[in-house]
């Protein structure tokens, strides 16, 4: 649920990173911090424990900058990954604009994305929602782990739907931009229509 | 969707800033804002600048999520109140009108008692405007006068924002 102030003329939406533990959402936003400028961005929240896993989640607010005179944010989150989190997670998508789902490449965790996926959909059917009705996109990150399961495989068993989707590397950066660059323009293409 | 957009005009954002205004010199505050519950900043009043207001809107919607989480389990429909007590400063925050939440940081000047009375009073006056803003967004919707800024913009403005 985007929120359109014509009084300061802003525009504010919300991204949501979801995915298995370990995936890497907090990375994608780590990377997207360091490689915004000063002026774009706002401070970066983790609320992590001190393994540095995320407990609750993390938020980077980015100013885009403006599209017919007002001004376009986003608010980036992501969610804890671990399974046993699951009433944080429902907390995070409320409101929610668009949706990243990273996948990890990594053969052994296929099983860990298909749970992960299916909780999504559920999640957000709980808060009134339809996965295939939401700007989404799919992020297949450690593309660069030898034990990497081919993008065909992975498009398989996790977009049917056929959605955007993107190979990652979200350590080094690569992919990272381009993934929330998609989904980012599926939000903005939906509020064109009127939503 | 589950829930309507939340849209802000220029006239109630002015009659929301005057009772949050008023409040603050009521209350003896430092600053006090408006987040909505999905932790956008919809206003804040007084000494803004001192703080990362972006940040604080998202962190009070996350601890009103997760108190609202632990009301259910109890059994309870939410806690509308939150208290938070600092060595020098504190926090105040509380639910209004079931959707917005209002957040006022005080210190020593003040006291929880005076903020809690004021509070009430202006949670009743925001309330009032909250519900006038809600239906005024959705006559717009419903008769589609509403002159959304986005249903002309093309595909360049978007990708412009990304170069």
């Amino acid at each position: 649920m985007s929120f359109i102030n014509y009084a300061s003329r802003e525009i504010n939406c919300k991204i949501v990173y979801y995915g298995p533990g370990l995936c890497g959402k907090t990375t994608n936003l780590q990377h997207v911090y360091s490689k915004t400028a000063p002026e774009a961005k706002g401070k970066m929240i983790s609320l992590a424990t001190e393994t540095e896993r995320t407990l609750f989640f993390d938020f980077l607010p980015l100013a885009l900058g403006e599209i017919r005179g007002f001004k376009t944010r986003f608010h980036l989150y992501t969610v804890p990954g671990q399974v046993f989190y699951d009433a944080s997670r429902k907390l995070i998508l409320k409101g929610v604009d668009g949706i990243v789902f990273v996948a990890d490449s990594q053969e052994e965790r296929m099983d860990a994305n298909i749970e992960s996926l299916e909780n999504l959909r559920i999640n957000l059917k709980e808060q009134g929602y339809d996965l295939d009705k939401l700007p989404y996109v799919v992020q297949y990150n450690k593309r660069d782990l030898p034990n990497a399961v081919s993008v065909e495989e992975l498009r398989k068993e996790l977009n049917p739907t056929n959605v955007p989707d993107f190979e990652a590397c979200a350590s080094t950066g690569e992919g990272v931009f381009e993934t929330l660059k998609a989904v980012a323009k599926l939000i903005l293409v939906d509020l064109k229509k009127g939503k | 969707m589950s829930t309507s957009q939340m849209v802000m005009y220029d006239e109630e954002f002015q009659e929301i800033n005057e009772v949050i205004e008023r409040l603050l010199k009521d209350s003896n505050a430092k600053v006090i804002f408006l987040v909505d519950k999905n932790g956008q900043l919809i206003s804040g009043v007084g000494e803004t600048d001192r703080f990362d207001t972006t940040s604080l809107a998202s962190l009070t919607a996350g601890n009103i999520a997760a108190t609202g989480g632990l009301a259910k389990l109890i059994g309870e429909k939410e806690f509308s109140i939150l208290f938070h007590e600092g060595e020098k400063d504190n926090l105040h925050i509380s639910i209004v009108g079931g959707r917005v939440i209002l957040v006022v940081l005080f210190d020593n000047r003040s006291s929880l008692g005076l903020v809690r009375l004021r509070v009430k009073k202006s949670s009743e006056e925001l309330s009032i405007i909250f519900d006038k803003l809600m239906k005024k967004s959705e006559e717009q919707t419903k008769s589609g006068s509403s002159s959304f800024p986005f249903a002309e913009i093309t595909d360049d403005d978007i990708d412009n924002l990304f170069n």
